[in-house]
């Protein structure tokens, strides 16, 4: 793996048992992702997706071969390792956006700091940064049942974002939202990529995602079956 | 950390008002309950230490041994003297002499031939020096049902039952039939002054109660008396201080060759109470078990039921890169925390019902009216135990239900606590 690799799989298989024998929803899948990459895994629902998401995330485990992300292998990594690699270097962004209601954006954005040791005033000034970076200052102190949805995903960002992590997952983040605010958070992370080098991977089947897209890799039934670079 | 996840808490209604609600309820009533049976047993011991027992007794060894006879051929001697001895040695104590008997109570006709007759069994103590506090030790005043107290020796106080049964009414002559301390046939003449209800049975069929006085000179006892009954300022009684006092008083007195030296014996060593004092404190240990295990059983499900809800917020932890062991940790933690607060609530709640309840509640209307034995009024008893007792049932249900429904969210496989995001 070479030093501008952040991901790569070697022979990636993961199959989920049912009933009796087992489903194979990743079959021997080769990636390699490069740092600042800006790209998507693109494919039907049922595709592999979020499986391929969730063990790169080291949420789940290969069932043969292995992903090595930011110098890690996944396959045996231990769970208190696993939460150290994305406590320290993995941001998530999901489709539904996960706020925990009972916290102000301000706190929601907040939280994954509380885990890093920090002082109380670089904290302070990381979240109101990654507010500024997606444009919610004024909603600080907002309740998420009181925000839109486009709102509520800007605020999932900044706190994917706020601890600066190498790699940002993020599976179907437009999902809820409609064009306009699709768009507008779609060009916020294309402006963090651009300016902090952060590694976006997506998982959508979403044209308006698909339009922003650096590098797409179709998967289909857990196969890579095409894998473009996108000129612009 | 932990203050954003108490803030969290605070916010959170459904996570934190009906645990506390819960535990708060649970606690109330453990401290209710302890301070009832606390009340309630504590009457029961009262009422020996003030019938029979004292808090501590002192009797010849021998007169101890054959208790159950009330062998006033065993008493101790110069009795008079001996009390001022120990009322020198432990001024702070009130010391009474009771001589318990046996007999018969002839109840005779016009001519004097006997008409009823009946056993009896009495006790004499002292209702006629004015410094006395014996009548109202016994709570004689108000127990008695017809006519008064003794006001000279000559004078008894039948139970009323017995009275009926010997169709003797106040003001009649009834005579006792007994043997005096040196073993010869007694019969002495008394009016028969009032009546009263112990509301114990053996006591109600043959229970009598005269002047000390009068029944030393029926007795023979001439300054001798069967038992001194040693009384601790205050009232209630102190188990330990009497124990202390025992061992101290039969380390100078107590002589194993000598049948007649005296002996002192505690409470809890008398009239089987031993176990009675033991049972508060069993009694303390299953309140709380029960209220423990059913607090327990409903927070865990109010777990359970908040843990489905959080689900979404576990998967999210997770996923921010919360260990799992951390997250099940700051469950623990908030749940040491409601645990507390309602602890803390349900104990001022317990104990100002208790302290409303401390004068006792008077059921005597709904009985046949008040005994000796129940004085007709139930009442809560605040000890220091009462203060921190329901803590423990609080916070280990609390702590108990929380981490059996953690379990549950423990062991699902951290990519399934995840799906729950992708829902
Ligand atoms: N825990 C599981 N147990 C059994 N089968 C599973 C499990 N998780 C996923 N699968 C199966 O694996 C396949 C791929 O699922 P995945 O969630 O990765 O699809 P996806 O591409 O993200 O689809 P979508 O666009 O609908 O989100 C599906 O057929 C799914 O049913
Ligand atoms: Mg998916």
């Amino acid at each position: 793996m070479d030093n501008n690799t952040i991901i790569q799989t070697d022979h990636l298989v993961k199959r989920f048992p049912i009933g009796g024998g087992h489903f194979t929803a990743l079959e021997d899948i080769d990636l390699r992702i490069g740092k600042g990459e800006f790209t998507g895994l693109v494919g039907p629902s049922g595709s592999g997706k979020t499986t391929m998401l969730n063990i790169i995330g080291s949420l789940d485990d290969p069932s043969e071969g292995d992903a090595q992300v930011l110098g890690t292998s996944i396959k045996n990594i231990g769970a208190r390792r696993a939460s150290t690699l994305r406590k320290k270097h993995i941001g998530f962004i999901f489709q539904t956006y996960n706020l925990m209601p009972v916290y102000t954006v301000f706190e929601n954005v907040e939280f994954p700091l509380l885990l890093l040791k920090m002082s109380d005033s670089e904290r302070k000034k990381a979240v109101m940064d990654a507010l500024e970076w997606v444009g919610l200052t004024s909603k600080v102190k907002s309740k998420p049942k009181q925000l839109s949805g486009g709102e509520s995903q800007r605020v999932a960002i900044a706190r994917a974002m706020v601890k600066k992590p190498e790699l940002v997952l993020a599976d179907e983040p437009t999902a809820n939202l409609d064009a306009e605010n699709s768009h507008n958070i779609l060009r916020t992370m294309e402006k963090l990529n651009e300016e902090l080098n952060t590694t976006f991977l997506f998982a959508t089947h979403d044209d308006k995602v698909i339009r922003y897209l650096k590098r797409i890799i179709y998967l289909e039934d857990g196969k890579v079956v095409g894998d473009e670079q996108v000129k612009k | 950390m932990l203050r954003f996840f108490i803030k969290g808490l605070i916010r959170d209604r459904q996570r934190s008002l009906l645990p506390i609600i819960v535990v708060t309820l649970g606690v109330m009533l453990t401290v209710l309950g302890h301070t009832w049976i606390t009340g309630i047993l504590g009457d029961v011991i009262d009422f020996n230490a003030r019938f029979s027992t004292g808090h501590v007794k002192v009797m010849t060894s021998e007169y101890f041994e054959n208790i159950d006879q009330m062998p006033n051929d065993l008493a101790l001697l110069e009795s008079e003297a001996f009390i001022a001895e120990l009322q020198e040695k432990y001024p702070d104590m009130t010391w009474v002499e009771r001589i318990s008997f046996g007999g018969l109570i002839d109840a005779p006709d016009e001519e004097g031939e006997t008409r009823a007759q009946g056993p009896a069994a009495g006790m004499a103590l002292d209702l006629l020096s004015p410094e006395s506090q014996e009548a109202e030790r016994l709570n004689l005043q108000n127990i008695l049902i017809k006519g008064t107290l003794p006001t000279s020796p000559d004078e008894v106080i039948l139970s009323d039952e017995f009275a009926s049964r010997l169709e003797v009414e106040p003001d009649d002559q009834v005579t006792l039939i007994t043997t005096t301390m040196y073993g010869a046939m007694s019969i002495t003449n008394f009016t028969v002054c009032g009546t009263i209800k112990f509301g114990v049975g053996a006591l109600d069929r043959g229970g009598i109660i005269a002047d000390i006085s009068g029944i030393r000179y029926a007795l023979d006892m001439e300054d001798a008396t069967g038992e001194i009954l040693g009384y601790f300022p205050g009232g209630e009684y102190p188990d330990e201080k009497a124990i202390t006092l025992t061992e101290n008083f039969n380390n100078k007195y107590a002589d194993e060759e000598d049948r007649f030296s005296p002996v002192m014996v505690p409470l809890r060593d008398q009239n089987s109470l031993t176990g009675m004092i033991d049972i508060i404190g069993y009694m303390s240990g299953i309140i709380i078990s029960i209220f423990m295990i059913a607090m327990a059983i409903v927070l865990w499900n109010a777990g359970l039921l908040g843990g489905l809800r959080r689900y979404g917020e576990m998967g999210l932890r997770l996923a921010i890169g919360e260990h799992k062991g951390h997250i099940y940790r700051s469950l623990l933690s908030e749940s040491v925390v409601i645990g507390i607060v309602g602890s803390v609530i349900g104990t001022l709640i317990g104990l100002l019902f208790a302290s409303l309840m401390s004068k006792g509640i008077d059921f005597s209307d709904m009985m046949e009216g008040s005994t000796m034995m129940m004085p007709g009024v139930y009442r809560t008893q605040i000890t220091l135990e009462s203060y921190y007792i329901g803590f423990f049932p609080g916070v280990l249900a609390t702590v108990f239900g929380t981490a059996l429904a953690g379990i549950g969210i423990y062991k699902r496989q951290t990519a399934n606590l995840f799906k729950e995001l992708q829902a």
